[in-house]
């Protein structure tokens, strides 16, 4: 095989893995979105979570294949009760106070990791097997990253699942545009929220355990930089659209790998400012992004 | 005649705005009642406040002999009231079937009677059959309210408020759904109609009440009130 094509599917392979992680993460910011019309800052946190989870169960032999599920769990959990606990009383007011809110979710939880975990990174036990590639020809490919895309198909396929076929997946489509006339159908109000952040949590998790799973470490601060990468792709996809949020991962994953991979040394520096221009001038031309949700700006709960 | 609705002396409010302020209401079983009024007259916030959508501030809504006051929409829906809202509000972004299939949701069986339901509301309106897959938002505006009204029948309701069901549409389509609310009403199910179309409401209705700046100025048969120029003094302000 032509050496440039090998680089160049190599590349692919890896934005398709980067994207996917970001497009779970930007469809859990936008599920919450779209029914509430709050932006989840403490998103990152349940990835970090889902992180020390996958860290502790290393630590006490537990093996991967048990680890992943248990730790994605404690995400859906976790999310849940963040729901239950700091989002539910200040549900209906503004906008601002409930993204204040978040950001002090967030806050908190970081510090809890810093003074009870520790305020450094720390190393996750995974399998060897993530370590190793398989070969065709010049190409290789990692374990973790057809890990990371198989995962990644088969959450976007039940979620998409979910949502079309089962009348609770329709009643949160329902919720997402309308909320009144959701709950006029019968549709309690707790209940769909509290779904949404339970799918929300289950997509941090799965975010998570992937991220991880490339870096073998975990520190207080791990959910922050790709919550927000997650938050750009979900504007570029289109606020509040979830086929908009998948295809604004997928973009940004593509966009960043690119680049790092095609541009010229000198220019390497400024990648991700390059990116976010990018991003930039697609919205220039798409203010509402690449899918717009169907219903901007309808009242929500 | 048994009392189906009972509001008693019901208040509501929008922040310092009284916008209905102590109205009295009865909806007999069997019988189709109109709430007529101009803009602005706290018809709308009257049905609103009674599935919970608007919270009312105070007084008594009693449904069957239970109450319904201050609970959530979610559960006075299962009481068998609901609302077709003003505007139609179908969920553009789902298709007809699956609207329709929302509409069921509050029933405690959904199973036994979704099928029945959805094969009566296809009986009943025979153009959404026709566009089953077809994304409501790309409905005409009859067939959208043709869709609302269904949506709200598929929870097979004892009770069902229309707000302003002929708003925007072109007057044959009016006609039908007019006619298609008699035939509901000979069908068992008791109707609340707020409206702004008085002739065509008057024509339909059993009895009707007239309200003016959240109060109840006056009531009476359809004929009554018909025949009085009561209605157009409301309209125009004077009580």
């Amino acid at each position: 095989m032509d050496s440039d094509l090998a680089v160049f599917i190599q590349q692919t392979v890896n934005a398709i893995s980067l994207g996917g992680t970001y497009a779970l993460l930007a469809l859990g910011l936008a599920i919450i979105f779209s029914i509430m019309g709050m932006i989840n800052f403490a998103h990152g946190e349940l990835m970090t979570i889902t992180g020390y989870t996958l860290m502790y169960c290393g630590l006490a032999g537990l093996p991967f294949y048990i680890s992943a599920p248990l730790a994605m769990m404690v995400a859906v959990v976790s999310a849940v009760l963040m729901e239950r606990i700091a989002f539910r009383p200040v549900r209906g007011g503004s906008p601002a106070s409930m993204l204040v809110t978040s950001f002090a979710v967030a806050i908190i939880l970081q510090t809890l990791f810093q003074n009870l975990i520790s305020p450094r990174s720390k190393a996750v036990p995974l399998p060897d097997v993530f370590a190793h590639s398989i070969h065709f020809g010049e190409l290789s490919i990692g374990i973790n990253q057809i890990l990371s895309i198989s995962l990644t198909v088969v959450i976007l396929v039940t979620l998409n699942w979910f949502l079309r076929k089962t009348i609770l997946g329709m009643a949160m489509r329902a919720a997402a545009e309308d909320f009144s006339v959701a709950r006029l159908m019968g549709v309690k109000a707790n209940a769909v929220i509290s779904g949404a952040f339970a799918i929300s949590g289950a997509l941090a998790g799965a975010a998570g355990v992937l991220w991880v799973a490339q870096r073998a470490s975990v520190d207080p601060h791990m959910g922050f930089v790709p919550v927000l990468k997650a938050f750009i792709a979900a504007i570029l996809g289109g606020l509040g659209s979830l086929t908009g949020a998948v295809a604004g991962g997928f973009a940004l994953g593509f966009i960043e790998i690119y680049l790092a991979a095609y541009l010229p040394d000198h220019i390497q520096p400024f990648k991700e400012a390059l990116a976010l221009g990018l991003v930039i001038l697609v919205l220039l031309f798409r203010p509402n992004g690449l899918i717009p949700a169907a219903t901007v700006g309808r009242e929500k709960v | 005649m048994t009392t189906l609705l009972e509001v008693k002396g019901l208040y509501v409010h929008y922040g310092a705005v009284e916008a209905v302020r102590g109205i009295d209401l009865t909806i007999n079983a069997g019988e189709i009642v109109a709430i007529l009024g101009a803009n602005g007259a706290g018809k709308s916030s009257t049905l609103n406040s009674i599935v919970g959508l608007v919270p009312p501030h105070k007084g008594e809504i009693s449904f069957s002999g239970g109450n319904l006051f201050g609970l959530p929409t979610e559960i006075i829906v299962r009481h068998g009231i609901t609302l077709t809202p003003e505007g139609r509000r179908v969920f553009g972004s789902l298709t007809t079937e699956e609207n329709l299939l929302l509409g069921s949701f509050p029933l405690v069986d959904p199973g036994t009677y979704r099928d029945q339901n959805l094969q009566n509301m296809y009986d009943l309106f025979p153009i959404l059959a026709e566009r089953r897959e077809q994304i409501a938002g790309t409905l005409s505006g009859g067939q959208q309210q043709m869709l609302a009204i269904a949506r709200s029948l598929m929870s097979s309701p004892k009770l069902l408020l229309l707000d302003e069901p002929s708003l925007g549409l072109a007057p044959q389509i009016v006609d039908t759904i007019f006619e298609q609310i008699v035939d509901l009403r000979n069908s068992g199910i008791t109707i609340l109609l707020v409206e702004q179309n008085v002739a065509m409401s008057l024509q339909v209705a059993d009895r009707g009440y007239i309200m003016a700046s959240g109060t109840i100025v006056t009531e009476g048969s359809s004929d009554e009130l018909s025949s009085s120029n009561i209605v157009e003094q409301a309209y125009l302000g004077h009580e």
